[in-house]
């Protein structure tokens, strides 16, 4: 723990090279961090969607841990099966799983709740890139307002998606979990400490990290990490961390940088007008402002029930 | 202390089918458990929780959320490598329909009991077969019991057969008319169960650190097919797999189920064919009618997949009319069990005269003047039995 530099992170591997993603796909960095951390006596379960696709035409895998998918929406159910088995087994072994935002929010959002309500022992990564990206590009409850997808596409009467991005860690917290967090590859050593630390808790676990997508996002595939930079840069994908109920900002930005700058390297939204930037900037002010409420107010999250 | 009742070990004794199912399954001793309630199924899972809970069966209980969730735990636990259980009816089961096809098509074993009900809508919660017949093309081992006792010795007989041909089976009882029937039933010894299905130690799939397996990859169009195929080859290997149980079964416990798949004894040139509950009363009626003008042989079909089609035409050979029951429809056409047996029939090129009747959905009562009147129109028009209040309508009227 408390690694300084990435130097000092594991040289193994367990996500190798030769997987299919596209090229600046952002989340390899983000399997390599947490394998990383979590080492070799882990189990993945991973949904279906991109990472599955992409890291196992059969009959090669990308993976060198035990890895198992089913389908899209039950992983957190897949994964309540396979830590029940260990547990009968006598293993002490880490179970990991790794969701899209769609399996997470949307489709898979009442498997999650079931494992986590159960207190199973399982570490739930959830890389939000913030659409369907696999199947083309639709929207999910994950997606940014006014954002383009090809579900929500920029028409005369209607501008991008209308709602608000749903606010799933939030939601997880509330479940009264002991270990809820956000992350950034960019931020490597605070991804892979917040890893070592949530598989250092017993139950479920909830860690929700940023995962640009070149195709969906319409960026450069140079440009990942910066934008990951970004978007924790103007407030708009806070790091924060949940532990046993109370709220803590791990990484504050002396001053937050306009949201413009995030969102005009981004073609889902270059057709944001003026008014529009204003709308998103003023709630990512609102939710910073919160965020900073929240973590003074000291145990928020165990008072439920 | 829960208050239970001693069930006595090797013994006979009164008890539900839903208790001999639990029993059943507390002897074959999976590891993990996954259950959500759903009527007539429920109480299976209320005797094995109360097992768990009195500290008599020694398995890892996931009281999950949906039914979708308890297949995919059973999934993630036969992913990691042990044995395990679920049980289910209806709408659970179509519920299920989509992580049955993954199951199978990853060759993870498994048992799960099936009260059979129909489907909505309108919602109705009694017994047909809509629901097995609706998990059809899952690639699952579909066995039909019609008593307590054959239930009790079909899951044993199941995790024996899984855990051979790698595909996962359903032990199927009809809802309410079966599962909450008390009979008499032996309950099987641990011992003898234990030396009969032995451990579940799988060599093909399992999740250990130790070594690294990727269970679940996509699968381009170059071998897809291919591993369909290995699903088909392994549905003809049950069908020998379950013979040879049956065998052994007999062996060892003294109680056999015709030879596993299906169980006839054709003296007669007319025929009827039918699963589950209704086999009893037809069995009964077969005597009755015995050296009548009526006379006719009953062949129960134990195994709807994978689907006897040898069998059931050499037990066919002298037959000249046949009738199928079935407790289920496929809507535009005729009953599962019909389309099936006059499949065979068909490829084997044999012109026999065959009815359908659509009996019993959603519990509707088959009444002993309702199987006088199959009885007595055995290869003639086929019909709806027993509705419209009471009459018999036939396909070509609807």
């Amino acid at each position: 723990m408390n690694k300084k530099t990435i130097m000092g992170l594991p040289r193994e591997e367990f996500f190798v090279s030769g997987s299919r993603n596209c090229a600046g796909c952002g989340f390899p960095s983000i399997i390599r961090i947490v394998t990383k951390a979590a080492g070799k006596n882990t189990i993945i379960v991973n949904a279906t969607g991109c990472m599955e696709v992409v890291s196992t035409p059969y009959p090669q895998t990308a993976w060198k841990l035990p890895w198992v998918h089913a389908a899209f929406e039950n992983a957190a159910a897949v994964a309540s099966g396979v830590e029940a088995a260990l547990k009968k087994l006598g293993k002490n072994t880490n179970v990991i799983v790794f969701g899209g935002d769609g399996g997470t929010y949307d489709i898979g959002l009442q498997a999650l709740s079931g494992m986590v309500e159960r207190g199973h022992n399982v570490l739930y990564i959830c890389y939000d890139n913030e659409a369907y990206e696999n199947t083309g590009i639709q929207r999910s409850s994950s997606t940014p307002k006014f954002s383009w997808t090809t579900t929500t596409p920029i028409g005369k009467k209607i501008r991008g998606k209308k709602q608000w991005k749903k606010p799933i860690s939030q939601i997880m917290a509330s479940h009264g979990m002991s270990y809820v967090a956000t992350a950034s590859p960019h931020l490597h050593i605070d991804l892979f400490n917040k890893v070592k630390k949530a598989l250092s808790i017993k139950g479920p676990k909830f860690i929700r990290v940023i995962s640009p997508c070149v195709i969906g996002w319409k960026i450069p595939s140079n440009k990942t990490i910066e934008i990951e930079e970004l978007a924790v840069e103007t407030g708009v994908f806070p790091i924060y961390e949940v532990l046993e109920g109370e709220l803590k900002i791990n990484y504050k930005p002396k001053k937050l940088k306009p949201v413009k700058e995030y969102l005009m390297m981004q073609g889902r939204f270059k057709h944001l007008n003026e008014k529009e930037i204003r709308v998103i900037q003023e709630r990512v002010k609102k939710h910073w402002e919160h965020l900073l409420k929240l973590e003074k107010m000291g145990r928020i999250y165990d008072v439920i029930l | 202390m829960v208050g239970i009742r001693k069930v006595e070990y090797g013994k006979k004794q009164v008890l539900s089918t839903s208790d001999a199912i639990a029993y059943a399954v507390k002897l074959c001793e999976p590891k993990v458990t996954a259950v959500y309630p759903i009527t007539p199924q429920t109480w299976i899972a209320e005797k094995i929780t109360e097992l768990i809970n009195n500290g008599e069966m020694d398995s890892e209980l996931i009281l999950v959320e949906s039914e979708h969730s308890a297949c995919s735990a059973v999934l993630g636990a036969a992913a990691t490598g042990v044995r395990t259980f679920s049980a289910t009816s209806s709408q659970g089961l179509a519920l299920m329909n989509e992580v049955l096809h993954v199951m199978s098509g990853m060759r993870l074993p498994t048992v799960f009991a099936i009260a059979s009900r129909a489907l909505s809508s309108p919602i109705n919660i009694w017994a047909d077969h809509s629901d097995l017949m609706n998990s059809r093309d899952t690639s699952w081992i579909q066995l039909f019991c019609e008593s307590a006792q054959e239930a009790h010795d079909t899951i044993i007989q199941a995790y024996k057969i899984s855990e051979k041909v790698l595909l996962p089976v359903f032990v199927v009882v009809d809802g309410y008319t079966l599962s909450h029937v008390y009979e008499p039933v032996i309950i099987e010894t641990r011992s003898k169960v234990k030396s009969f299905i032995g451990e579940y130690k799988p060599t093909h799939a399992y999740l250990d650190p130790k070594k690294p397996m990727t269970q679940g990859p996509i699968s381009y169009p170059s071998d897809y097919m291919d591993f369909k195929l290995e699903q088909q080859i392994a549905m003809n290997n049950a069908l020998n797999v379950i013979k040879d149980v049956n065998r052994k079964f007999k062996i060892k416990f003294g109680r056999n189920y015709g030879n596993g798949l299906i169980d006839e004894n054709v003296k007669s040139k007319r025929v009827i064919i039918a699963m589950g509950s209704a086999c009893t009363t037809l069995r009964e009626l077969e005597r009755v009618y015995k050296k009548t003008n009526y006379e006719f042989s009953l062949i129960k079909i134990k195994s709807f997949r994978p689907f006897p089609k040898k069998e059931l035409l050499r037990a066919l050979s002298d037959a000249t009319e046949i009738a199928v029951i079935d407790r289920a429809m496929s809507y535009g056409n005729a009953g599962p069990l019909f389309i099936e047996v006059s499949s065979a029939l068909g490829e084997a090129g044999l012109k026999k005269k065959i009815n359908n009747f659509i009996v019993g959905l959603g519990g509707r009562e088959a009444r002993l003047k309702d199987f006088e009147f199959i009885i007595k129109n055995i290869g003639k028009k086929s019909y709806w039995v027993n509705v419209n209040e009471g009459k018999n309508i036939s396909f070509r009227m609807v």
